[in-house]
């Protein structure tokens, strides 16, 4: 029930944060990738502003025993930079520099312009299934 | 306000919005003890591998997404955006959601989680995800190739 409360909580102000910053136009994103032509930084405000929260944010984490509604810290302990990490990185730019949207603004622009952001979100799970695929026939 | 050479910028809203995202990312870390990444808790959702989160808290963030998203489209009385054609988002979408999972993380997971926690793997993800955004947009430009 904290974890389904919490959750929502975090989406709502995580939905409201992309659509207050722009990232839910895909215009607005692609003209700040675009750094050649007519360049719009807001997307830097917009990255800058949450990193500087989550940066002290990660402070606080080394004082709590725990998390405040729940039982224990799961954090990604991984460090070794792989192709598949790179690769994979590679790729979501490419797709992010297509269509001017990443998962969370495409997710949230459902509300927004339903027909399209479904359209993304869609092909987005296809693809999350073709690799989810893919490995369960390589395990 | 606006930014002295940049007309279209909005760099209040985007601090703003910005600062909207670092508390939710926040709330999931401090509240939760996890990482609040888009691609990772939508995979897990479906059920398709991703965050280690209950499943219910997963469909609880993501459908959290739209509603905040309606928030503020209510209270500012619309929300600009324009979208690429029904194929370019298809061939878009397919594109980030196998890049997503192979790579681990998005914007969100390794753009401001990872690279807040100066973790080497977000960081190289993230300028690598940058990079070829920007070749992206660079190439398509240079051939004409008008989307939106």
């Amino acid at each position: 029930m904290r974890t389904a409360l919490t959750s929502i909580v975090s989406g709502v102000l995580f939905g409201a944060g992309l659509a207050l910053g722009g990232m839910t136009d895909p215009a607005r994103v692609r003209g700040f990738l675009d750094i050649f032509g007519d360049w719009d930084p807001t997307l830097a405000f917009v990255m800058g502003g949450a990193v500087i929260v989550m940066a002290i944010a990660w402070r606080i984490v080394p004082r709590l025993a725990e998390p405040v509604f729940a039982g224990e810290f799961h954090l990604p302990t991984k460090s070794d930079l792989t192709p598949r990490l790179i690769g994979g990185a590679a790729l979501f730019g490419i797709g992010w520099g297509i269509a001017g949207l990443c998962p969370g603004p495409g997710i949230a622009a459902l509300v927004i312009e339903s027909a399209a952001a479904a359209i993304f979100v869609v092909a987005m799970l296809t693809g999350m299934a073709v690799v989810r695929l893919f490995e369960g026939a390589a395990s | 306000m606006s930014l002295p050479g940049f007309p279209e910028a909005a760099p209040l809203a985007g601090l703003a919005g910005g600062v909207l995202i670092g508390l939710a990312a926040a709330l999931m870390l401090l509240g939760l003890g996890r990482i609040a990444g888009v691609s990772g808790l939508a995979a897990k959702a479906v059920g398709l591998g991703g965050s280690g989160i209950a499943r219910s808290g997963a469909w609880m963030f993501v459908a959290g997404l739209p509603l905040g998203a309606l928030i503020v489209m209510l209270a500012s009385g619309g929300i600009e955006a324009s979208f690429a054609s029904p194929v370019t988002l298809a061939i878009a979408g397919l594109v980030v959601g196998i890049g997503t999972r192979l790579g681990s993380g998005c914007t969100s997971g390794h753009g401001v989680c990872g690279v807040s926690r100066l973790s080497g793997r977000s960081i190289v993800a993230t300028l690598t995800f940058m990079a070829t955004g920007l070749a992206t947009v660079a190439i398509m430009n240079a051939l004409g190739l008008e989307v939106l």
